[in-house]
């Protein structure tokens, strides 16, 4: 086995499980706090020091693992101690396909970061996506609870619902770049496209005028497919059963949901992956419609020649390495964050309504986008060539 | 191949962390069982009805439906990628096949089986 390859997986691993998603547990009680002006976590120390509540996770972790694990009485034990193995796993394991940069050579090697760069990447992250569906029904279903299999109900549908919508909101992006890789999709968008270009191919005006080649746009998916990155957005943060989604598990009418009567790490395992999934939607959204780990209007190729001229060819590749997992993580950043201020913005649906959103808003519109999109398309070819 | 042995290191590591904190989980804690802890949770009260009985049919019409739409999108994926050498060829028959598909959605829409009141 390539010791490089087993080094970038390992380490992308410990950065993305071991580091994002305790993180995420103490930016989420940070942020609740910014949006309802309180201080928020920072008691947990360590020698007294403090560290903005840095160490909260930590504390978190102890306290769960040390609390007792109770199964009640007439409920599955093997699927109850299953479930959220189930649940939390395939949010783990979808950072697998997720690419934070192109492609770079220095000292002779190739490096690709991305772990798995596999030509299906979109629709492995769908099918190990779909498996967590099985976590989430299950445990209500084995915890012997009223709540827990209402909860499994309204979870098993809107997962369900929402997954037509997202398997169709994204198909107008490949017929775009042509692939359902990730690195080509991040590829595709690194290009520029003539805002008024379409003014010179209807001759209306006389090709190789200034201006017209002077308005690029980067082809970022938000911009070329904006209606689908909406819908996109929508169900994917459906499909996580977060606020203002989070009908199986609404703690008004449900206690908890299908994961009622569970304690412990069992309990927090449902957070982790929910927590996990924030960061793979934010990943998967970037890669797919915030051009990944591109610049706007400066090209891969442009920026490794820049820093190559700089500090020679192998350091420059490296740089630019790390410029482009900067840049990502930024975006990455931004899509978490907007995720969390959604959550304190907008009040929890009735299920009708989500049940309605699904099925006759944006299954609906995203079947009318593949169409437009190969419309606009065929046009765009006809015209330009 | 080499794709491959990133994804199964992946897979067997997300796999053992979580397995580890489960089994960490069911080990570390206190065991201190009493039959009125292990209850299943009904706000204090004694279970009324077992959780195990019919449910709506709606679940199921909801899931069948899925399964329809679901096979949609499979076709659609290889049609996707492939759309650009297909032309206005490949636009005509797959807008057939949405227009039918989404015939059957406006069906189903008619039939009330998307309403949930």
């Amino acid at each position: 086995m390539d010791p490089v390859l087993v080094g970038k997986a390992v380490f992308i691993f410990l950065v993305t499980v071991g580091l994002f998603g305790p993180v995420m547990t103490w930016i989420e009680r940070k942020q609740s706090a910014l949006m309802q002006d309180r201080v928020g976590a920072n008691r947990a120390d360590i020698l007294g020091l403090r560290v903005i509540g840095l160490f909260h996770p930590i504390a978190d972790a102890i306290k769960m693992l040390t609390k007792e694990d109770t199964v009640p009485t007439g409920a599955h034990r093997v699927l109850h101690a299953l479930c959220p193995f189930i649940a939390a796993t395939p949010a783990l394991i979808s950072f697998a396909v997720i690419p934070y940069g192109g492609t770079y050579t220095a000292f002779g090697r190739e490096f690709n970061l991305c772990v798995a760069d596999l030509d299906y990447g979109v629709l492995y992250i769908f099918a190990i996506g779909s498996v967590a569906t099985y976590g989430s029904i299950l445990a209500g279903w084995a915890g012997n609870n009223n709540w827990g299999i209402l909860g499994s109900l309204r979870a098993s549908a809107q997962m369900i619902s929402y997954e037509v919508a997202l398997g169709v909101s994204v198909i107008g992006m490949f017929m775009i770049c042509g692939s359902v890789r990730l690195t080509d999709i991040g590829l595709v968008q690194q290009e520029t496209f003539r805002l008024f270009g379409f003014l010179e191919h209807f001759g209306w005006i006389a090709p190789g005028t200034g201006w017209v080649d002077a308005i690029t746009l980067p082809m970022w998916g938000i911009l070329l497919q904006p209606l689908a990155f909406f819908i996109f957005l929508g169900a994917i943060m459906a499909e996580n059963k977060r606020p203002p989604f989070d009908l199986p598990e609404a703690e008004s009418e449900l206690v908890a949901g299908y994961f009622t009567e569970y304690s412990g790490m069992k309990f927090g395992l449902y957070l982790l992956g929910e927590w996990t999934e924030v960061v793979v939607i934010a990943g998967l959204v970037t890669a797919l419609f915030l051009g990944g780990w591109a610049i706007p209007w400066v090209s891969d190729v442009a920026l490794i020649g820049f820093l190559s001229g700089l500090v020679g060819s192998d350091w420059g590749n490296l740089l630019a390495m790390l410029v482009h997992v900067g840049v990502f993580l930024v975006k990455l950043v931004f899509m978490i964050f907007f995720q969390m201020i959604l959550r304190w913005s907008l009040p929890r649906f009735r299920y009708d309504q989500v049940m309605n959103l699904g099925w006759k808003i944006m299954l609906p519109l995203s079947l009318a986008n593949i169409l437009l999109t190969g419309l606009a398309m065929l046009v765009v070819q006809e015209v330009t060539s | 191949m080499s794709e491959y042995v990133g994804l199964g290191l992946f897979a067997l590591l997300g796999s053992v962390v979580v397995a580890g904190m489960l089994t960490a989980a069911i080990v570390l804690g206190p065991k201190l069982r009493f039959s009125e802890k292990l209850e299943p949770f009904e706000c204090g009260e004694r279970q009324l009805v077992s959780p195990y009985q019919r449910f709506s049919v709606k679940f199921y019409l909801v899931a069948v439906l899925f399964i329809l739409f679901d096979i949609e999108v499979v076709f659609l994926y290889p049609w996707a990628v492939v759309f650009r050498d297909l032309g206005w060829f490949g636009f005509v028959e797959m807008g057939l096949f949405i227009v039918v598909l989404a015939a059957a959605l406006v069906y189903a829409w008619m039939k009330g089986a998307l309403d949930w009141s």
